[in-house]
């Protein structure tokens, strides 16, 4: 809870700080500092009850551009100090900005409890598939082939798909957006802050530098909207340039598909309505990627759950509802003797 | 029961004048030698003696009955004076098995008393302890007093009419001996008694069971007249300072010294940490004491912890993290965050043998290299160390002092010896510490967040949620004026010197460095911190009764080290370190002071003996 003060309203500039900006020209990061700074005075927060938290990597350096309370921390670890932030002062609204490295990789086992633990925090993964700070190495999310300094020959290893392990973590919500979407991340950033437990997002990120175009596939103009599709809770997923395409189940494979509409019989009413309460559907939503599917981008999976930070509250409230703890009188309590 | 008294002239007499003595109660980890041992020392503080434990466990749960890894053991030493260490050797062994008998007889007194459970005695049990012959029979045991009860059948027999399984009934068998030993030393059962009836119930079978064993122990000792020196023997209570004594153990103290420093400070505490021998008991203790506006975090890992407290500190609230060395090791990285954002944090360490897993359970001083230099860069920190059960409280006190005044991580070195052993504690009273309030930043004017105390050097703090102080930090090296990150090579050099030059003027904040025992010059200076105090205060004393120029200086504030420590440690011919490592205090002094130091070391998992510092102290006032 905040307290919201009379005071002026602010705009998007009273939310960037006076810290010059230091991503590569062209970098991604930048649009969404900026869709950040207009949301959150669209959304009307204080800046002195937002705090953002980060590890270490490019997308960390966010909190230095904010004219918020803002802590990079080290690598991997931001789950956990946020979290221990929550805890000790429940009523901020905490955001945490990390990337696939910083998320997936050295922090993962942070990032699986902070989400399982729910604890109402917001969390922005930037995921760019690849290393960016340390000058391009392959990262967990990147795709099996990626050539870099690592992994001349192409990488050998499986990525992770962030959604799929957020889910898997018992996330309650989950959603993705693409940087240069400004106005749908916006949606999704009161839709995160709204949400009380974690909320996270995954934000489709270039870099321009070293990963340039790596999901030209369906973000370029010309494909999106045959490569996209944005859900939103109560429609038909329906996408397609001309409107005419839809995710509908298939029950013999218990697997999504693409239908088109008009074509083998496929009507309208085949199409799933997306129910973002269905944690069965959102697994299979997460999972559905390019180039077979088209992205799935906006809120893919909403259930909110007690938060963790309330539950520890709520027992703290119930051990202090006899007042406060008397230590002369803790110490003296059981067994004790006097010596004259 | 049969009484050997071996005549074999190697049977000194007891304990000289009674006025204390060592029994050592062992058997296998799942016999409750723990609460048989913690009981006793209840029952024998409330008789008013002093007195020193020894908890001495396997790392094992339940390690497979009758094996000699399985024994565990606990130590008490008591008497009519001032008793400083859970004693060298025990008088008495009380061993409820063969393999605990095996691991214990050559660590007793000549001419001490064995206890032995006759019932525990068959073929298969010898043999599994690794006898080749029953001891009782091949003269192992010819230097001891040996007294044989079957006590395995005399609790069985007592218990069974309660309607408890044989296995129940064969547990009783703690309690029974606590009750023949409390009666051997005159100790009131009512305690125990109490402590029984709370933890069954009044009408549990079970609890009936382990109440009657207790009794029945008692009455056997009555009954059956018990000669010579296993008679009744009655210790006058010992002669301490007044006011209202309970025993407390490390664990305690410890916890309850950072609640009270948290509210000297004026601050609620999180307490994040993440399960580890020994260290564990802090976390359950601070987890039943929410009413003190305490917040408790199981972390998912010992870094997690660690960053959890930091993310608390951050929030305005005394973040405490508490481990032991392995995940001391892990919580490295974050400590540096801690120190490089200056923000407060109290870090226990509870030490234990190592490298690595080392010795779990095992007692160990090992980890001050660890605290005073463990961290990449320059990254100085205050370290602080505990010497004594009891003394935890005031150590956590400082921690707390220090961490918020000087807006810094500090460690607190305790280990598992100071941490499972008991003593008997005078209670403080709150009233008699001065409060030292924590003031926040909340002026705008002129702010931002490295803003410095020019006395202390500490920064202001400044938490989130105060209008107009929105500021950022992190790791990235800040600049002095501004708190921005800077990569100038001046200013890291500025903010270097900064940080050390803040440690180090805490020397001027904390207490010169004294003697314990004897002159601030002469021939020899015992030097030792941590638990060792206990052994090298009553190795000193002994000394100097025989006429030996000998002097015991404890240090408590670790780093920086006190003012005068240099100056004085020179004004003695012979400077002996006594710890249980392989010699860091001893390499921290020679390399501070350029003392030509000797060491005492050990790293047997086993505290420091008195006799052994003794030993030392001869030799070293024997050679030129």
């Amino acid at each position: 809870m905040n307290v919201q003060l009379p005071a002026e309203k602010l705009t998007p500039k009273d939310f960037a700080s006076d810290q010059e900006v230091r991503w590569c020209p062209g970098c991604g990061d930048y649009a969404i500092l900026k869709a950040m700074h207009k949301s959150l005075a669209d959304m009307g927060v204080r800046p002195e009850n937002t705090v953002f938290v980060s590890g270490i990597g490019c997308s960390s350096r966010f909190p230095y551009y904010m004219a918020t309370y803002g802590f990079h921390t080290i690598h991997g670890r931001a789950p956990a100090i946020a979290t221990g932030l929550k805890l000790a002062r429940p009523e901020l609204d905490i955001w945490m900005v990390t990337g696939d490295g910083d998320a997936l990789s050295i922090g993962g086992n942070h990032l699986f409890h902070v989400l399982r633990r729910n604890v109402d925090i917001n969390i922005l993964l930037f995921n760019n598939e690849i290393y960016g700070l340390t000058k391009g190495q392959a990262s967990p999310t990147s795709r099996i082939g990626q050539r870099s300094p690592s992994t001349p020959m192409g990488s050998v290893d499986s990525p992770a798909e962030a959604c799929v392990f957020a889910l898997g973590c018992n996330a309650r919500f989950i959603a993705r957006g693409i940087d240069v979407q400004a106005k749908e991340l916006g949606e999704l950033f009161s839709r995160a802050r709204a949400h009380k437990g974690a909320s996270f997002i995954e934000i489709i990120q270039n870099c321009i530098v070293y990963n340039d175009a790596t999901f030209a596939s369906f973000t370029e103009k010309a494909v999106a909207a045959e490569m996209q599709l944005h859900v939103k809770h109560g429609e038909r997923m329906i996408f397609g340039k001309e409107r005419n395409k839809g995710i509908r189940f298939n029950a013999q494979t218990f697997a999504l598909e693409v239908a088109v509409m008009g074509e083998n019989g496929v009507t309208e009413a085949d199409i799933l309505v997306h129910d973002e309460k269905n944690r069965v559907v959102a697994g299979l939503l997460a999972a559905m990627r390019p180039p077979q599917f088209p992205e799935v981008l906006g809120v893919i999976y909403c259930d909110p759950a007690p938060s963790y930070e309330a539950a520890v509250a709520a027992q703290d409230a119930a051990a202090r509802a006899k007042g406060p703890g008397d230590l002369d009188k803790l110490m003296r309590a059981g067994n004790t003797w006097d010596v004259a | 029961m049969n009484l050997q008294a071996h005549d074999t002239g190697v049977a000194t007499p007891h304990t000289s004048d009674l006025d204390s003595i060592v029994v050592r109660f062992a058997g296998d980890s799942g016999d409750g030698v723990q609460l048989l041992g913690s009981q006793f020392s209840q029952e024998t503080a409330l008789a008013g003696n002093s007195l020193a434990t020894f908890p001495d466990f396997p790392a094992e749960i339940r390690a497979p009955t009758g094996t000699t890894y399985g024994v565990s053991a606990f130590q008490i030493n008591f008497g009519s004076r001032l008793i400083k260490t859970a004693g060298d050797q025990p008088d008495v062994l009380v061993a409820l098995n063969p393999a605990a008998l095996m691991v214990n007889y050559k660590g007793l007194r000549k001419g001490g008393l064995v206890i032995l459970d006759a019932g525990a005695f068959k073929d298969k049990d010898i043999k599994r302890a690794g006898f080749a012959v029953d001891p009782r029979l091949d003269g192992t045991l010819k230097e001891f007093r040996v007294m044989e009860i079957d006590i395995s059948t005399q609790a069985l027999e007592v218990a069974k009419p309660f309607g408890v399984s044989q296995k129940e009934a064969l547990r009783t068998k703690n309690l029974w001996v606590l009750g023949l030993v409390s009666w051997m030393y005159d100790r009131e059962l009512k305690s125990t008694m109490e402590y029984v009836s709370r933890k069954f119930g009044a009408e549990d079978p079970i609890g009936k069971a382990n109440l009657a064993a207790l009794n029945a122990g008692h009455a056997y000792g009555e009954t059956h007249e018990l000669s010579g020196d296993v008679a009744p023997v009655s210790m006058p209570s010992v002669k301490v300072e007044a006011g209202t004594y309970r025993l407390v153990s490390g664990a305690e103290s410890l916890a309850w010294g950072l609640v009270a420093g948290a509210q000297l400070a004026g601050l609620e505490m999180v307490l994040a940490s993440y399960p580890i021998t020994p260290s564990s008991p802090i976390l359950h203790i601070l987890a039943r004491l929410k009413q003190f506006g305490v917040t408790t975090f199981q972390a998912e890992d010992e870094i997690a912890a660690c960053c959890a407290a930091i993310g608390a500190s951050y929030g305005g609230k005394l973040g405490v993290t508490a481990s032991s060395g392995p995940g001391i090791a892990l919580k490295t990285e974050a400590i540096g965050l801690a120190i490089g954002t200056e923000l407060p944090l109290v870090v226990v360490n509870t030490q234990r043998g190592g490298p690595s897993t080392g010795l779990p359970t095992k007692t160990e001083q090992s980890d001050l290299f660890l605290a005073v230099f463990g961290r990449n860069a320059d990254a100085p920190m205050p370290v602080i160390a505990s010497r004594a059960p009891g003394d935890c409280f005031d150590v956590a006190i400082e921690a707390v002092r220090l961490a918020t005044k000087y807006m810094t991580p500090v460690m607190l070195l305790s280990d598992g010896y100071i941490a499972n052993a008991a003593e008997p504690w005078r209670i403080p009273s709150m009233a008699n510490y001065a409060p030292f309030n924590v003031q926040f930043r909340t002026d705008p004017e002129g702010f931002h967040p490295f803003l410095r105390d020019p006395k202390t050097l500490a920064r202001v703090w400044a938490k989130p949620g105060t209008p107009g102080l929105m500021h950022r930090i992190g790791g990235i090296e800040r600049d002095y004026n501004s708190g921005n990150i800077s990569y100038d090579a001046a200013n890291h050099q500025k903010m270097t010197d900064t940080r050390a030059a803040k440690i180090n003027n805490i020397a001027d904040d904390i207490p010169e460095q004294t003697v314990e025992v004897g002159e601030t010059q002469g021939k020899l200076a015992v030097v030792g911190w941590g638990s060792t105090f206990g052994p090298i205060n009553r190795a000193v004393f002994n000394m100097r009764a025989k006429g030996l120029d000998v002097s015991h200086i404890h240090i408590r504030h670790i780093w920086p080290l006190p003012r005068n420590l240099g100056t004085l440690l020179k004004s003695y011919e012979k400077v002996l370190v006594a710890e249980m490592n392989n010699g860091q205090m001893l390499q921290l002094l020679r390399g501070q002071y350029l003392v030509d130091a000797k060491g005492l070391l050990k790293v047997s998992g086993q505290p420091i003996k008195i006799a052994e510092v003794e030993d030392a102290i001869r030799s070293q006032l024997a050679s030129a």
